[in-house]
């Protein structure tokens, strides 16, 4: 008797997001129909696709032949711009991103300095850098000091917020642990915060400075100068053999970069 | 100094005279509305060893923070010795808190730092930030740093990383740093909570020792009733913020820990009370391991 009874239970998962299923079957067709409706909206010019294979091809054409040589001077002077600008603009924005990380931590900073540092965050990770590197070309001029001031800043929203959240997850027992031996605040962040954080300010810099050198390469091509300016201009003149090899260049400075970070990061730990 | 008496259960002690730290109707309330503490007031002179037990929640944890201030009372005096610390704010806080040594309960040493930098950080409040910085600490900071070392059992381990050592290594570092202070009171929250039970005696022990060689007194919050008993010498009892016992350790009847802690069948308790030699406890793993 008792077994059947426990055996005529059935359990059903409840439903997920939402309870009610008139609202599922609302938002699944109303985004279906929008879906197919979008779709049908995309006009394809399939005679500009076929145009733009031939074009393709002939890019894969110049990559597989690159050409270091013939523009090799213009080559070399974007790549040292570029590096220039990627290690200058990376120090600086670690040197400037640290304050304002530590100013926008909860844990550490007085409600007032929190919020002008989440505000200057906020400002800097609003902007594509793109966006900037049009801006400050158009303020200082072509070349890589505009492209410097671009990557120092989109560095300083991408560091500071990053820190700032790692200051927050630090482990609160050490903090108050220094805190009650009688240290000061700048004891405490020394004692209590600096080693907790450090393995991840120092990835984090070097993710940067690898993100700093492939955005480098793209806002050459707004005019801030660097290895970008090259590939554009490569590009611009039907190089394409040229263009290959400047992309070659950096793929490769990528790589390098990738793995020394990550070499880097382990030994820090 | 006039003083409520909490209860009709108040100890007093005639055999401890000078007065190191005196609580005066601390209340503590909550921005929750949790009320934390209830007009607890009790002294504690010189030398004397605390045990503050009471069940999860009762308030052992926001009573010791509320002595160092890493909780703020809401209401109510807290001396220690001549100073008023519940008057303290910013430098004048900071020379308090040096006096006051601290043991914590997973231990909160700087995990990445170096076990001699973990104890010499017990002289932050001491030393200029630049000294700190630099870690240039005077010598007879780093001497006393080596034989509190030595004291705790931990001689040659200095320049390893403190996560390099095991939980009861951890716990003796802890106890360094906070002696390393030099402190006038020892504040200790559950310092065995995440220690085995022989590990747990062990540093209990170590804790009872060093307070009678520099009469120090501690207050020591721990749940564990069986080593309150064996390693305090006077037990104050906490239940929902107020004092409900305050009492030698062999005033504990099953009537007490009731009050304390709720209805429970007290027997066992009571029996490991009756083994008070610190052995007894382990001779049937002994027994075992020789059969």
């Amino acid at each position: 008797m008792t077994s059947e009874v426990t055996s005529s239970r059935t359990w059903k998962r409840p439903p997920v997001l939402l309870k009610d299923p008139r609202w599922r079957w609302t938002i699944l067709l109303g985004s279906s129909v929008y879906l197919i409706l979008a779709i049908s909206s995309v006009e394809v010019d399939w005679f500009r696709v076929y145009e733009g294979l031939e074009r393709g091809w002939r890019f894969i054409q110049g990559f597989l032949t690159p050409d270091f040589s013939s523009r090799w001077r213009d080559i070399q002077a974007g790549l040292i711009e570029s590096l220039t600008m990627t290690l200058t603009s990376t120090v600086a924005g670690v040197l400037v991103s640290v304050p304002i990380g530590i100013g926008a931590a909860r844990n550490l900073a007085p409600a007032p300095v929190y919020m002008l540092c989440r505000g200057i965050i906020t400002v800097s990770r609003s902007f594509q850098e793109i966006i900037i590197a049009i801006l400050l070309v158009a303020m200082f001029g072509f070349g890589p000091f505009a492209g410097f001031l671009t990557l120092t800043f989109a560095s300083i929203g991408f560091l500071s917020k990053l820190l700032a959240e790692d200051i927050e997850d630090c482990d609160s027992a050490q903090i108050e642990a220094i805190r009650a031996t009688g240290a000061g605040w700048w004891q405490v962040v020394n004692y209590a915060v600096q080693p907790q954080v450090m393995p991840r300010l120092i990835g984090l810099s070097l993710y940067r400075l690898d993100i700093n050198f492939r955005e480098s390469s793209v806002i050459g091509i707004v005019g801030a100068g660097g290895v970008g300016a090259t590939l554009n201009t490569a590009i611009d003149r039907y190089e394409y053999d040229s263009a290959g090899a400047v992309l070659i260049i950096i793929i490769a400075i990528v790589l390098v970069v990738e793995y020394s970070s990550s070499y880097i990061r382990r030994w820090v730990q | 100094m006039l003083r409520d008496v909490v209860s009709p259960l108040t100890y007093h002690y005639q055999t401890w005279q000078q007065t190191v730290l005196e609580l005066e109707a601390l209340s503590k309330t909550y921005k929750t509305g949790d009320q934390a503490l209830t007009n607890v007031s009790f002294s504690v002179p010189a030398g004397q060893v605390v045990g503050l037990i009471g069940p999860s929640g009762a308030g052992k944890s926001s009573l010791i923070r509320c002595i160092n201030r890493l909780v703020e009372p809401s209401s109510g005096r807290i001396y220690l010795g001549e100073t008023e610390l519940t008057k303290l704010s910013g430098r004048a806080l900071r020379q308090a808190r040096r006096r006051i040594g601290m043991i914590f309960q997973e231990y909160a040493l700087v995990e990445r730092l170096t076990v001699m930098e973990n104890v010499l950080s017990g002289r932050l409040g001491y030393v200029s930030g630049w000294r700190s910085f630099l870690r240039r600490y005077p010598k007879t900071d780093i001497d006393q740093a080596f034989s509190l070392l030595e004291r705790v059992g931990l001689g040659d381990h200095y320049n390893k990383r403190a996560d390099e050592l095991s939980g009861g290594q951890r716990q003796r570092v802890g106890i360094a740093r906070a002696l390393e202070q030099n402190p006038e009171l020892l504040l200790a929250d559950e310092p065995t909570a995440s220690l085995d039970p022989k590990t747990s005696r062990q540093i209990m022990r170590l804790i009872q020792s060093v307070c009678r060689e520099m009469n120090l007194p501690a207050i020591i919050n721990i749940h564990d009733v069986v080593l309150a008993q064996n390693f305090a010498d006077r037990i104050i009892g906490l239940q929902a913020g107020e004092v409900v016992f305050d009492g030698p350790p062999s005033a504990l009847t099953h009537d007490v820990l009731t009050r304390i802690y709720g209805a429970e069948d007290w027997g066992q308790v009571q029996q490991n009370n009756e083994s008070q030699d610190d052995e007894a406890l382990f001779s049937n793993a002994k027994v075992l391991e020789r059969s």
